[in-house]
């Protein structure tokens, strides 16, 4: 459990991030709160010739509840975002997932920019932030760009974010109605066996929208367009739980491990999304 | 005097000694950070060493190349095989009479195995010098099924087959084919036969005990220290046993045990883990040897899950014989037993597979017969008994298992076919079947006390209930009722029967009272987290009349404390208990007499009372313990030599058989596989009672490995011999999240045959523990037609097994 050798920096602002990562490329990694590429460079799976450690680089630390969105900056921690009580008010899902995040000694090191920006197929943030249609802001040399949440993700440890990009801010269209975030694992700080995000309005008796993500289900997290179709302009019945269990199901695509077969699986996604998604739509 | 106000209930109130809840004396330190652990040591000088490991299950070696190592700045040597052959040191034996690779001779035979040692000057350093040594592997076809092993042309231990390709006996006798280690039964064969043959009623089951790993929070790790001016080893480690350790280095090494000086310091749990002697710790002594200077080596927590002792890995085939009313006529158990690439089980030397023959449990079985096939796999060494006595908690899930299975093919209540087979309290001392003798017991009393106090048909009747309303649609929640009842064998134990290396299993106490009336006393076993220096102090206390916190109990420090045996198998109280006893009874003695000339009488006329001794029908004439301590160093007491010191050797008649009565009441979710423990409750008889609080934290400590390894903790291989659960994150470690509140409570039954009557207790629950789950996951799915399924119980499997019941439909 000992790295590789790394050079160690700590730069004081953006500038001095970007200028090391223009010059070692691919060999220098950000880290934020360490707590998923530490373990990786400890096992020797992740070599990081050149470790930048963004704790000094101000201005990420921030949570902004907006009329319309909420921005929350990429050093926020999940210890942060439950305990910030405008956040709590404004997308409560946010407290709950992060509430069911790894143990209390992690959430307060884990970062919401770390952990949307790994890549990670077991990291929760990821599907929850495609449920709420987050847009991700990358800054490097040629300045910002914004990425949605649901066009980042292209493998496991593969994403839209560049080599010499830095992930600096998530921002939330302020989200309405009820949520959900249901987690299903076999320990306190585990990964998901299976998790979904639920995010639905109501209009009258009907569901007038309803957004769905799935966590570790894939080699990234899945929003499911079609399960979340097949609940809008439904009144949540058994039929269109169903359908919308059946969507989900054809989007995901899990692969067996300690966890168990693929059977297994499928089959507790299901019953997870159904339950979130009669948990959010009591809410709504 | 003050003495003589105090009443007599004050005096015993102020000795803190047997039956009082003492607070722990040693957790000052651990709550504070302030324990002195193996890593904490830091000597001048001192290196680090670490190893290469084999990626393969099985391979052979073509190559090992350290060069670039070498050239690792920091890094000063590399040992392989080659160093060692010359010294004798490339293999050494194991304490089941087997040897075991130093580090890879020609060919590595698991995941994990010790191929080259690295020492430098910081463990990083190491680290990058392990990167850096190329070894050259052939893949050889890997085993990892010990039925597969059995029928295999593939020869595992080539070292074990003759030129000629005969098979010399190992061990325990003649081996049946290449890959198998030994066989061993117990009981009567044919009898066994014959009576199931013509039984009214057989039920017959097979289980897989699976392979788990005891896990302490402290891997295993060593400071050797070679003073090359003197010529003296001093060895730091994380020794259950260091006694046996000083022998175990002394013979493979040559070095004379005077010479030898061990030491366990604190130890962050046991377990079985620390009992027996690895490669990491002949590698550190070698290198203290070579380089002059003191080596460290400490294991990371994948190494310690990976390649040091294991526990279980048993595969138990049964059949058990009943009448029509459920009394029990027979039982015959097989056992095909994984012990790995080399057989390190730490077992005493006859009892190969432990005292799996303790499997007709707490019932009145009159013919039973085991056998117990041990068999070589490509996989980690070990076989330890993790938390439990030598195989007992296998031998315990094995009927626990079989009489829920008997009671299903009876239609009969689990509980009530207990209760019909008990061995009733008028029958102990009971010989059993397969040998032992239990030494006492009374099992209707605590079943009744349990029973009745979970409500017991209540419980029945809620889940009655409950599987009419699964039926009906209205709940998708199952209810189990997990019952269990254990009896334990621990203590080992009587020199006749048990050894370890030759090394009888007695155990010893040292005591030496100082003038001003406190005492320290030393004992051959190691806490690892018991709590001894509180409860023998306590005990000592009791003996001889001096407060317990005047008492100091130091261990593990071979050079002060008297030989013995060391701490696993829940033997401590047993075994170096009953030798405080005695040793205190012989200060007591000498006491005596010391009293009765200060007292100017006859020694016959003075008697023990609490913290002193009083003249017979005069009990304003005493004599305090303190008093009677200096009087010892400062009087010329005529026939009596000055000091007042006593040391003990004790070799226990028998072993002590503590028992229990567990009930956990569980709701399980037929679609996702959770269960949830409602309601756990553990009655222990542990015999005397030593210190209460004590022991409801080893209950609760206990309960918490039971429920891990029932419900998910385990060391999976795949089918090339990669281990699947080498970290934390898969390998099950419950937290306070996991754990449900537990229920204690007590029967008191004493030993009739250990000094204070004391039985142990630290293993009991995890023994009770892991059936009691298990049977309450089965237990759910009983009314569906479930009769027996393997543990570990995770989500997915239970979730298998409401699939294949229809459940999910």
């Amino acid at each position: 459990m000992i790295p590789a050798a790394f050079e160690y920096y700590r730069p004081q602002d953006m500038a001095g991030v970007l200028a090391i990562l223009e010059e070692h490329g691919d060999d220098a990694r950000v880290m934020a709160g360490g707590h998923s590429l530490i373990p990786m460079m400890k096992l020797r799976m992740a070599e990081v010739p050149h470790l930048i450690d963004l704790q000094d680089v101000g201005g990420m630390s921030g949570i902004e509840v907006g009329t319309d969105s909420i921005r929350i900056g990429a050093m926020v921690t999940q210890s942060d975002i439950i305990d910030d009580a405008s956040l709590a008010a404004a997308a409560p899902i946010l407290r709950e997932a992060a509430l069911q995040i790894a143990d209390p000694q992690v959430r307060y090191m884990g970062t919401v920019g770390g952990n949307v920006a790994n890549g990670d197929p077991g990291n929760d943030m990821p599907g929850l932030m495609q449920c709420l249609d987050a847009r991700f802001t990358l800054v490097g040399a040629d300045g910002e760009r914004d990425v949605p949440a649901r066009d980042f993700y292209e493998a496991a440890y593969m994403t839209a974010r560049e080599d010499e990009e830095v992930l600096t801010a998530v921002t939330i269209p302020l989200p309405k109605g009820g949520y959900a975030y249901e987690k299903q694992k076999r320990k306190i700080g585990d990964y998901a066996t299976a998790a979904a995000a639920v995010q639905i309005t109501k209009e009258g008796d009907v569901c007038a929208s309803a957004a769905i993500a799935m966590t570790n289900l894939s080699d990234t997290p899945v929003y499911s367009e079609a399960a979340g179709a097949a609940l809008v302009g439904t009144a949540l019945d058994d039929a269109a739980l169903t359908a919308a269990a059946a969507a989900m199901l054809n989007d995901i695509d899990p692969t067996e491990d300690n966890r168990g077969p693929i059977a297994f699986k499928k089959h507790v996604a299901g019953v997870i999304l159904r339950r979130a998604i009669l948990r959010a739509w009591s809410r709504a | 005097m003050k003495d003589e106000v105090e009443n007599r209930e004050d005096r015993v109130a102020n000795l803190k000694g047997m039956g009082c809840s003492r607070k722990r004396v040693e957790d000052a330190r651990f709550t504070q950070g302030k324990g002195n652990y193996v890593d904490d040591i830091k000597l001048d000088g001192m290196l680090f060493g670490d190893f290469v490991r084999s990626p393969y299950a099985h391979a052979r070696i073509k190559s090992v190349d350290t060069a670039a190592a070498l050239e690792v700045p920091g890094v000063l040597a590399v040992l392989t095989a080659a160093d060692l052959e010359p010294l004798g040191l490339h293999w050494m034996p194991t304490l089941a009479g087997d040897k075991q690779m130093v580090l890879a001779d020609g060919k590595v035979l698991f995941q994990g195995q010790e191929v080259a040692f690295v020492v430098a000057e910081d463990r990083y350093a190491a680290a990058d010098g392990i990167e850096l040594v190329e070894v050259e592997y052939e893949e050889l076809p890997v085993i990892v099924d010990p039925f597969e092993a059995l029928q295999s042309d593939v020869v595992l231990r080539e070292d074990l087959v003759g030129e000629d390709g005969s098979l010399p006996d190992g061990a325990h006798g003649p081996r049946k084919h290449h890959n198998h280690i030994f066989t061993w039964e117990a009981g009567d064969k044919e009898p066994t036969e014959e009576v199931i043959a013509n039984a009214e009623v057989v039920a017959d089951e097979s289980m897989y005990y699976h392979r788990t790993h005891p896990c302490p929070l402290e891997t295993c790790g060593c400071v050797a220290s070679m003073d090359k001016v003197n010529g003296k080893l001093t060895l730091w480690g994380t020794f259950q046993a260091p006694h046996a350790i000083r022998t175990v280095v002394s013979l493979i090494s040559g070095i004379e045990e005077h010479n030898i000086r061990v030491i366990s310091p604190d130890i962050g749990g046991g377990f079985g883990n620390k009992v027996g002697a690895y490669p990491g710790y002949v590698c550190s002594v070698v290198a203290s040897i070579v380089t002059g200077k003191p080596v460290k080596w400490i294991e990371d927590r994948m190494d310690n899950l990976m390649t040091t002792a294991f526990a279980r890995d048993y595969h138990m085939t049964g059949k058990i014989s009943a009448t029509k009313e459920g009394k029990i006529t027979a039982l015959q158990c097989h056992v095909t037993a994984d012990h790995g690439g080399f057989d390190a089980c730490a077992d005493p030397t006859k009892f190969p597979a432990g005292f799996m023959n303790i499997c007709t449990g707490s019932y009145d079985i009159p013919t039973a017969y085991l056998e117990v096939d041990g068999v070589y796999t490509n996989k980690a060494p070990g076989g330890v008994s993790y938390r439990c006595s030598f195989r007992v908690t296998e031998a315990v899930y094995f009927i626990e298992r079989m009489i829920e299975v008997l009671a299903i093919e009876l239609d009969m209540d689990a509980a009530e076919l207990r209760r019909i087979n008990f061995i009733k309290k008028e029958q102990f001392p009971y010989t059993a079947a397969l040998g032992w003798e239990y030494d006492s017991g009374d099992y209707h009393t605590a079943w009744d006390k349990a029973l009745t106090t979970v409500d017991y048909e209540g419980l029945r009747a809620e889940q009655a209930q409950r599987v009419e309303d699964f039926k009906a649609g209205k709940t998708r929640k199952l209810m189990g009722i997990g019952l269990s009842f254990f009896t334990e064998i621990v203590g080992a134990g009587p020199v006749k029967n048990c050894d370890i290396l030759g090394l009888g299993m007695f155990d010893s106490c040292e005591i030496r009272i100082h003038p001003t009336g406190s005492a320290i006393a030393r004992l051959g076993t190691i806490s690892q987290g018991q709590g001894h220096a509180t409860t023998f102090a306590q005990i000592l206390a009791s003996e001889i009349g001096l407060p317990a916190d005047s008492i100091t109990i130091e261990e593990g420090d071979t050079d002060t404390a008297p030989y013995g045996l060391g701490t696993y198998g829940s033997r401590s109280t047993p075994v170096a208990g009953a030798a405080t006893a005695m040793a205190g009874r012989k200060i007591r003695a000498k006491a005596q007499m010391i009293a009765a000339y200060l007292l100017e009488v006859h020694d016959n006329d003075v008697e023990f009372d609490v913290d002193r001794f009083v003249v017979k029908g005069a009990p304003e004439k005493f004599k305090t313990m303190k008093e009677i301590a200096f009087a010892a160093y400062n009087q010329a007491i005529p026939g009596i030599e000055p000091g007042l010191e006593a040391v003990s050797y004790y070799d226990p008649p028998n072993m002590t058989y503590p028992f229990g009565a567990y009930v956990c009441v569980m709701d399980i979710d037929v679609d996702t596989g959770v269960p949830e423990i409602r309601r756990f409750y553990a009655l222990d008889d542990c015999g005397t009672r030593i210190n209460p609080m004590i022991i409801e934290g080893q209950v609760h400590g206990g309960l918490t490995e039971a429920l891990a390894v029932a419900l998910g903790q385990e060391i999976a291989y795949d089918d090339m011999g990669n281990v699947k659960t080498g970290t934390l994150m898969d390998f099950f470690l419950p937290t306070a999240w996991e754990v449900p509140n537990y229920e204690t409570d007590f029967t008191v039954t004493p030993s009739p045959h250990h000094p204070i009557g004391a039985k142990g207790v630290g293993e009991s629950p995890h023994v009770g523990g892991v059936p009691c789950f298990s049977n309450a996951v089965q237990d759910a799915f009983r009314p569906f037609g479930n009769r027996h399924t393997n543990m570990p119980h995770d989500h997915w499997r239970i979730w298998r097994t409401a699939n294949e019941l229809g459940l999910h439909d």
